[in-house]
């Protein structure tokens, strides 16, 4: 349920290009993102080339987001930092949280506990939208992206999944 | 050949291409030679180069050529694997390698011994990949897709710093894109 929601509030934002690293969470969404013929979609072999290819995509004239786990976030902040905010170049994350409630994996949760105080060192917004309200949120933050010439994050935890 | 002569050469091919360049001395020496609104200099974001050219050329139709190094190729190899994986035909991705880390200080990277860039583009799946090593080379070869691995001289020219801000990089490009 919760990967149709994101994927329908994506489609209300008017994404139209997406880059992405998997995670076990999100398989739907990206099995609905495959599939759809209106939206570029690009599996990457690591996060920080998949903020690289949305920048590109940006400056061509898409509405790019990265899908990906919240590991990907630290392997991202260079390009994040001297790309996405240097440039003032929206970007919409969607990150699966893992390492946070309800984690069994261990190596999951020292990213986990990390990402929202990373995401505020780097100025970048973030939302934690649950199933009936992320129709709302993710417009919302894709908005407030271009508005603001940032990346926004969306952070989705394993109760969104449920 | 010197690297600021290849990019000149590219530069001097090209009509209304998008190009997507390198950091440092790469941009500045671009920047030097002749400023156009067909250029998108990179100011960070090191091993990005190809990266953001493949989402440009995935998001419009105008051929976009990356002007990349070998060091910052070897920082993001993953990228000629989804750059074979998608192969779009208006993406050519010119590598100028010296065989070292010429911004700071020319530190030798591993195309100065034993890693050929071409061979793992090839590996990567990259059907297109030329190489070349003169003036009249770099000529023919910037008119093909997929990626041309350039061998230049270690060096740089002595080109001051780029004095535009970088959202005024990235707004001239989009407007040049844009048509508007």
């Amino acid at each position: 349920m919760g990967s149709m929601k994101a994927y329908r509030a994506l489609k209300k934002a008017g994404i139209d290009f997406v880059t992405s690293v998997p995670c076990i969470n999100l398989g739907g969404l990206l099995d609905l993102l495959e599939s759809d013929p209106e939206i570029v979609h690009i599996p990457v072999t690591r996060e920080e080339e998949g903020v690289g290819i949305c920048a590109g995509a940006y400056l061509g004239g898409a509405n790019p987001a990265i899908v990906m786990q919240n590991s990907g976030l630290g392997n991202s902040i260079n390009a994040l930092a001297s790309l996405s905010l240097l440039y003032r170049m929206p970007l919409l994350m969607v990150l699966s949280h893992r390492g946070d409630l309800g984690e069994q994996i261990s190596a999951q949760v020292p990213m986990g506990q990390l990402t929202p105080g990373l995401l505020d060192n780097l100025g970048i917004p973030w939302y934690s939208p649950t199933p009936s309200d992320v129709d709302m949120v993710i417009p919302g933050a894709w908005m407030l992206a271009k508005t603001a010439g940032l990346p926004v994050a969306i952070l989705l935890g394993e109760s969104f999944w449920i | 050949m010197k690297r600021i002569s290849a990019i000149e050469a590219i530069a001097l091919e090209l009509v209304d291409e998008l190009v997507i360049c390198n950091l440092g001395y790469p941009s500045r020496e671009l920047y030097a030679l002749k400023d156009k609104v067909t250029h998108f200099y990179m100011l960070g974001s090191m091993g990005l180069a190809s990266s953001i050219g493949l989402g440009l050329a995935m998001s419009q139709p105008r051929k976009v050529v990356v002007l990349d190094g070998d060091g910052s190729l070897l920082m993001n190899l993953g990228s000629l694997a989804t750059i074979a994986n998608h192969a779009p035909e208006n993406y050519l991705l010119v590598v100028l390698d010296n065989q070292c880390y010429g911004s700071t200080g020319c530190q030798l990277t591993a195309t100065s011994r034993a890693a050929d860039l071409a061979a793992i583009a090839t590996g990567a799946g990259v059907c297109d990949v030329r190489r070349a090593s003169t003036i009249p080379e770099v000529r023919s070869g910037v008119h093909g897709s997929g990626v041309l691995v350039v061998t230049v001289d270690s060096g740089n020219a002595d080109v001051p710093i780029i004095d535009m801000e970088p959202v005024e990089i990235k707004r001239r490009f989009m407007r040049e894109i844009a048509g508007v």
